[in-house]
């Protein structure tokens, strides 16, 4: 039987066996009742006790959303969503928090520890420093459903002057910086689920780095939707003054449910002068079974804005999981000499639909991007790259340069490549570059032929493709997102 | 030992193998010309397992295995290397971790200790100084912007890294310039030994100039037609393949 035949029927026989992160975990929780409307806005407002400015700035925004239809431009089905059906607060019962290891939930350590977050990950949600000499440590926001349940290192991080917390809690200890930025890349009502996620946000990361600091350590958000019917909505802002450097890591799963569950969530990051953002996601929300039963949802807006000049904002994504995946990090890249960068790994497989992309939008002087998408579709999935690059008038020198490829496995899946270019300026240079190719019959026996078993193969293949991606991450995360992709693929051939 | 018996294959409903019985005892290389369309590089896919070919009787067996029933990464393991005539690009992967890999996945089939990158390097690294290849190699994207003799010659690299009991070379020869072919005939020589065994498939003589076979094989219409001592290929040489086949039918 030829490769590709047997490759589709393994991709079909794939089940939700191959999900291994697809456990729920019993925790008495705090639920909103479900349905969305004002009250629900203020109930969550209250619950955490928010100043009266950001209960405005919900409401504003749920009233925005109210008027707004769902985007139907990407190129994803799925049945209408019923945002009554949902629930849209959710937190641990215990208080959020902990100050020492005791406080955590015991059921919430152990589901840490059955997510394989490494044990000195672990080690440090529990709140216990590393020993001298070892391997420098990187602190972590654990965002559990609605809440953050436990932010490490922040002692460590504060004598440096860099703020990491629940932005729940950095509205009340440093409101006049929330106030000032947050909305300030994406405003309340800058689409759809932007305007949601604004009118319902519940916790997420707070990150702040003084002018002339570069963060001693890697951040990291690891986020976790657990509650049945339940909406997440995060939000993160990251601020990094002059000078300032700091390179953080995202990472996310869900058990596995039958039901759709939606979580749109929003990032802005604001990069001043001579700024530095790093910004890496391994997105692993469960995508459904091999029927394209339950799954995420995945409605996420995240912008940077280069603000000052020679400041640089880098997005790096693998993205394995959910059922949908509709998201374009982008770069504002206003400060002259400003940089954006986008490096993404989306792959389908069964019936997932990612319509992933990015955004660079080119206002200073001598602005400089690159985009380096790579999409591997397999089974019945659909795979789409879209992405603008839009050069203002002023923007003399700017330059892009845009490279998409696409990778098959099988013959029922998609590959689209939707690239919007917009130039403005003559003195403006922007390149781009695409390719489609399958993972041919010739090349997998010529791997067998060596020794390599069809599935090595498929992941050595599978790894080379992604080379220019993978190594863009920090070095622990690119070695997860390796094995991750192997995963993610495993039976996608006989 | 190698033993085809009676083999007959073919794609979709094509016959091209009409029943090739040929012997390849240990430590022999046996040579197997013939026209085009002959089905030589059939037999050289079908002994190594590609898909897509049809086996519809005899058998193969290779030292005890029997070949035709094993996955292609089984027989590899096995020991058996098909150089092929259109080696394949691999985008994005190295040659060093391509082999590693591969010869790492040989060596737990067989329950052998693997090797870890520094005795990978150095050992590959020896192997690329023997055969006087660039130090690069290594380095490269399997066969990625390659020409087409450095295809052939990563091929020979591949099976001297690889060390397999049988290699197959299926028309290696074909596109090089004589210095190419000399490495290529190098490479070979370099395996012969008691312990190893290799059948050539070549459509012209001059690569058994380099590399002289114990026993040579004429191949037409899917079957061995006539087998002889190295001499026989000059007298194809002499003659061309018209007379060969016109005296044996």
């Amino acid at each position: 039987m030829p490769a590709v035949t047997e490759t589709l029927d393994t991709v079909a026989a794939v089940t939700e066996g191959g999900y291994k992160w697809g456990f729920s975990t019993d925790i008495e929780m705090d639920m909103a009742p479900k349905g969305l409307n004002e009250d629900i806005v203020r109930l969550i407002s209250e619950r955490k006790a928010e100043p009266a400015w950001l209960l405005e700035w919900r409401l504003k925004a749920f009233a925005a959303w109210l008027k707004m239809e769902e985007p139907d431009w990407a190129k994803v089905h799925h049945p209408p969503i019923d945002y009554q059906d949902l629930h849209y607060y959710a937190a641990p019962k215990k208080k959020p928090g902990p100050k020492s290891l005791d406080e955590v939930d015991p059921e919430l350590l152990a589901m840490y520890e059955k997510l394989g977050i490494p044990l000195k990950e672990r080690a440090i949600l529990a709140g216990v420093e590393p020993e001298e000499g070892e391997r420098p440590p990187v602190a972590v926001d654990a965002v559990f459903d609605s809440v953050s349940v436990a932010t490490t290192f922040r002692a460590t991080l504060a004598k440096s002057g860099v703020i990491f917390c629940p932005i729940s809690e950095a509205v009340h200890s440093h409101p006049e910086l929330v106030k000032q930025y947050l909305g300030s890349v994406v405003p309340a009502g800058d689409n759809y689920f932007a305007a949601l996620n604004s009118a319902v946000f519940s916790d997420g990361s707070f990150v702040f780095i003084p002018k002339g600091v570069r963060c001693p350590m890697e951040l990291s958000t690891y986020f976790r939707i657990n509650a049945r019917n339940t909406g997440q909505f995060e939000r993160t802002l990251i601020v990094v003054e002059d000078g300032g450097h700091v390179s953080y890591l995202e990472g996310c799963t869900a058990p596995q449910r039958d039901e759709n569950q939606l979580h749109a969530a929003v990032v802005e990051l604001v990069a001043m002068t001579d700024a530095t953002i790093k910004y890496s996601t391994v997105q692993n929300w469960y995508p459904g079974d091999a029927d394209g039963k339950g799954g995420i949802y995945n409605f996420v807006t995240k912008r940077g804005a280069c603000r000052g000049a020679r400041s640089k904002i880098s997005w790096t994504q693998v993205e394995t999981g959910s059922a949908i995946t509709w998201k374009y990090p982008s770069c504002i890249l206003q400060g002259d000499d400003s940089v954006g960068e986008f490096y993404s790994v989306a792959v389908t497989t069964n019936r997932q639909q990612a319509d992933t992309g990015t955004k660079m939008i080119h206002i200073g002087k001598r602005t400089k991007s690159t985009i380096v998408s790579k999409g591997i579709s397999a089974g019945r999935s659909d795979n789409t790259y879209r992405g603008l690059v839009r050069i203002m008038k002023g923007a003399d020198g700017a330059r892009n340069f845009t490279q998409c490829d696409s990778l098959l496995i099988g013959d029922q899946c998609g590959a689209h490549t939707v690239p919007y270019i917009e130039s403005r300026n003559p003195t403006a240079k922007t390149e781009h570059e695409a390719t489609t190719s399958k993972i041919a019959d010739d090349q997998l026996f010529y791997c067998r032929q060596r020794g390599l078993s069809q599935e090595d193969a498929v992941g050595l293949i599978v790894n080379g493709f992604c080379k220019d991606v993978l190594k863009e991450l920090p070095m622990e995360f690119a070695v997860e997102a390796q094995k991750l992709l192997a995963v993610s693929l495993e039976g996608s051939v006989g | 030992m190698l033993e085809i018996k009676a083999l007959r294959a073919g794609i979709e409903d094509k016959e091209i193998l009409r029943g090739i019985d040929l012997v390849v005892p240990t430590g022999e290389v046996h040579a197997i010309m013939g026209p085009n369309g002959s089905g030589k590089s059939t037999l050289s896919y079908v002994l190594s397992g590609r898909e897509g070919y049809e086996v519809t009787g005899g058998s193969a067996t290779f030292d005890g295995h029997e070949l035709l029933e094993m996955e292609p990464e089984e027989r590899a393991a096995a020991g058996v290397f098909l150089a092929f005539q259109y080696p394949v690009e691999l985008p994005g992967v190295n040659n060093a971790n391509f082999l590693r890999t591969a010869l790492n996945a040989q060596r737990r089939a067989r329950g052998e200790a693997e090797l870890d990158a520094v005795q990978f390097l150095k050992m590959a690294r020896a192997e690329i100084k023997r055969l006087s290849m660039a130090d690069d190699m290594l380095k490269r994207n399997v066969n990625v912007g390659f020409s087409g003799g450095e295809k052939k010659r990563n091929e020979v690299l591949q099976m001297a890294i690889l060390r397999p009991k049988l290699a197959i070379l299926d028309e290696t020869d074909s596109g090089l310039d004589i210095d190419a072919l000399k490495i290529v005939a190098d490479g070979v020589n370099a395996l012969r030994g008691p312990d190893f065994s290799a059948v050539v498939i070549t459509h012209y003589q001059r690569l058994l100039d380099h590399i002289v076979p114990d026993r040579v094989h004429v191949l037409a219409n899917g079957r061995i037609i006539r087998s002889g001592g190295p001499e026989l290929a000059l007298e194809l040489e002499a003659q061309g393949y018209a007379a060969v086949v016109a005296e044996a039918a």
